[in-house]
């Protein structure tokens, strides 16, 4: 699939009275046609610009954007206003005018793009039919839910029939239950419409639930990026294994690794499962080669994407170069195991 | 009170006289004021028409006139008074005086209301792919609509009370009145009469424009 977004060595800094700040930082990035990117980060690592970079809002410091054919960093504003037409929005704080009525708000994009009644009349029936609204169509902002707000945000995003839609902490905002409401949604607008979405994010389970592909900003980089369940199941930064952990709890915190080590005075590895079955017998026939005792203490196996996703603490017990030459041995088998050495600053 | 309805039709056309350059004025500095308002809040650091020598050059010249107390102002503008209206006196030139410095006052109230409304909605506008103007016309000014009525509200008190200050100049209106037929003939019942009768509007202002503010905000 071709990229419809493309970034190339971006970076974005700002002057501010304490210094110059740099938001994004030579960041390089692509967004297939069709594809769900999910971006996570704590606030302040740049994500918010990064939305705003690709539809132009922000304009970068260096480096090149490009949405569809288009190149942003070399069209005047006149053009990135068409462009922006292109590109819907939708916002943590939903954003919607609260002069206007529901039908107001997701007609005023199209009066921009020059719609005439009664085919606007039509098109808005149709949006908030598609978000499941049309009901309130005459209300106003402040007499919907946040979750109902969030989807007249979505409908009004998509009005001008957008081929990407950018989600700037779109659930942030809302209740766990509304936020699953709310991404069944999103994905919807993807897999229906073909929409292409961004989402920004420091919610992990929105990622999980419908992104296709994660990338991971910290201090304006992406530090780490790929397929949602590669990056779940292999995280190799510490930044993307915190946000892991924070929706599978299948690895041990600090905190139950000190109760751990006081029940176990073996060595505690944890071993990633993987997808293929006799994963856990083969563990134990490397261990019982080396003549290791194991016990697992820790640990579970759920799912992700239909795939099966897990971690398995074991204590192993034996003379030190016989667990060496065991671990060794699944290594060489590609095992992605890692032993949680005493000391080690393991972050949750 | 034998004075008072010796005077009754001189009273009658003082409320309307007062009643004309109040409301006559409300729409000219409304107009104005909120031109002048509109460019300060947009050419702000950071808003729609950032434009730090046009936003300094406003300020400056806001806030010169602004403290200027308005019986000076009304004295000092006479010359462009006179060139406008053709003279100094009267109800045409104290409309003229008062819409003119009230428009200064009209650009803080209603900068300072702009200011008020969530930068989200115009961030959502410009990420629609709405240019400044569209955004002033169509999401800024209605969003804001609510307390930009109270704003005038407020407003049109002020321009009452300047209404009767202008009466120093013989603008006329129930502050002439006052003066003229009351506290100089030391009829303090004309006063009173006068006082109470600027009371009744002000408070029909206030009431009407609450209305109006409460219909904007849909409370």
């Amino acid at each position: 699939m071709s990229a419809l977004v493309r970034l190339e060595a971006v970076s974005k800094s700002y002057a501010t009275p304490a210094g110059t700040v740099t938001a994004v930082q030579d960041l390089s990035l692509e967004v297939a046609q069709g594809e769900i990117l999910g971006v996570i980060g704590y606030s302040g690592a740049g994500k918010s610009t990064l939305v705003r970079l690709v539809n132009a809002l922000e304009k970068p410091t260096s480096g090149r954007v490009f949405v569809g054919d288009d190149e942003l960093t070399a069209l005047p504003e006149k053009r990135l206003r068409e462009v922006r037409r292109e590109i819907g929005m939708i916002f943590q704080q939903f954003n919607l005018f609260r002069s206007r009525t529901v039908a107001g708000n997701v007609a005023f994009p199209l009066k921009l793009a020059g719609v005439k009644q009664p085919e606007r009349d039509a098109r808005v029936a149709r949006l908030l039919d598609f978000v499941g609204l049309l009901e309130k169509a005459h209300a106003y902002p402040e007499q919907l839910s946040g979750g109902q707000k969030q989807r007249v945000g979505i409908a009004r995003a998509l009005a001008t029939d957008p081929k990407l839609l950018l989600a700037d902490e779109a659930t942030s905002a809302l209740d766990p239950e509304t936020t699953a409401d709310v991404l069944a949604l999103l994905k919807r607008v993807n897999r229906e419409l073909g929409v292409t979405i961004i989402v920004i994010t420091h919610e992990m389970e929105a990622i999980r639930a419908i992104a296709d592909r994660v990338a991971v900003m910290d201090s304006g980089r992406i530090v780490e990026s790929g397929p949602v369940y590669d990056v779940f199941a292999h995280p190799s930064t510490t930044a993307a294994a915190r946000f892991v952990a924070t929706v599978l709890h299948d690895r041990p915190s600090a905190d139950t690794l000190t109760r751990l080590r006081a029940a176990h005075p073996g060595r505690l590895v944890t071993f990633a499962v993987p997808e293929q079955k006799g994963f856990t017998g083969q563990l134990s026939r490397a261990f019982a080669d080396h003549g290791v005792e194991n016990e697992i203490v820790f640990g579970g196996i759920g799912e992700l994407q239909e795939r099966s996703i897990g971690a398995l603490t074991y204590e192993l017990t034996g003379a030190d170069a016989a667990i060496d030459a065991a671990l060794d041995a699944l290594r060489a088998r590609g095992v992605d195991l890692v032993e949680e050495v005493e000391l080690e600053e393991q972050t949750a | 009170m034998n004075d008072f309805i010796g005077s009754i039709d001189v009273y009658l056309s003082a409320i309307w006289q007062t009643l004309f350059m109040a409301l006559a004025s409300l729409v000219v500095s409304g107009i104005l004021g909120l031109a002048i308002g509109v460019l300060l809040y947009a050419t702000r650091p950071g808003h729609l028409l950032e434009n730090r020598v046009a936003y300094t050059v406003i300020n400056v010249v806001v806030n010169i006139i602004r403290p200027i107390p308005f019986v000076i102002f009304l004295i000092a503008i006479e010359p462009l008074t006179i060139r406008v209206i053709g003279t100094y006196i009267g109800v045409y030139a104290a409309t003229f005086a008062i819409a003119i410095g009230a428009s200064f006052a009209v650009a803080r109230i209603v900068e300072q209301n702009l200011v008020g409304v969530d930068p989200g909605v115009i961030e959502a506008a410009r990420a629609m792919g709405a240019g400044p103007l569209r955004i002033i016309a169509t999401v800024l000014i209605p969003e804001g609509l609510g307390p930009l009525t109270l704003g005038y509200t407020f407003l049109f008190v002020g321009l009452i009370d300047m209404s009767a200050q202008a009466g120093v100049i013989g603008g006329g209106g129930l502050g002439e009145y006052a003066i003229t037929w009351g506290s100089q003939r030391y009829n303090w019942t004309i006063v009173y009469i006068a006082v109470a009768t600027i009371i009744v509007i002000v408070q029909l202002g206030q009431f009407v424009g609450n209305r109006l503010a409460r219909r904007a905000l849909r409370r």
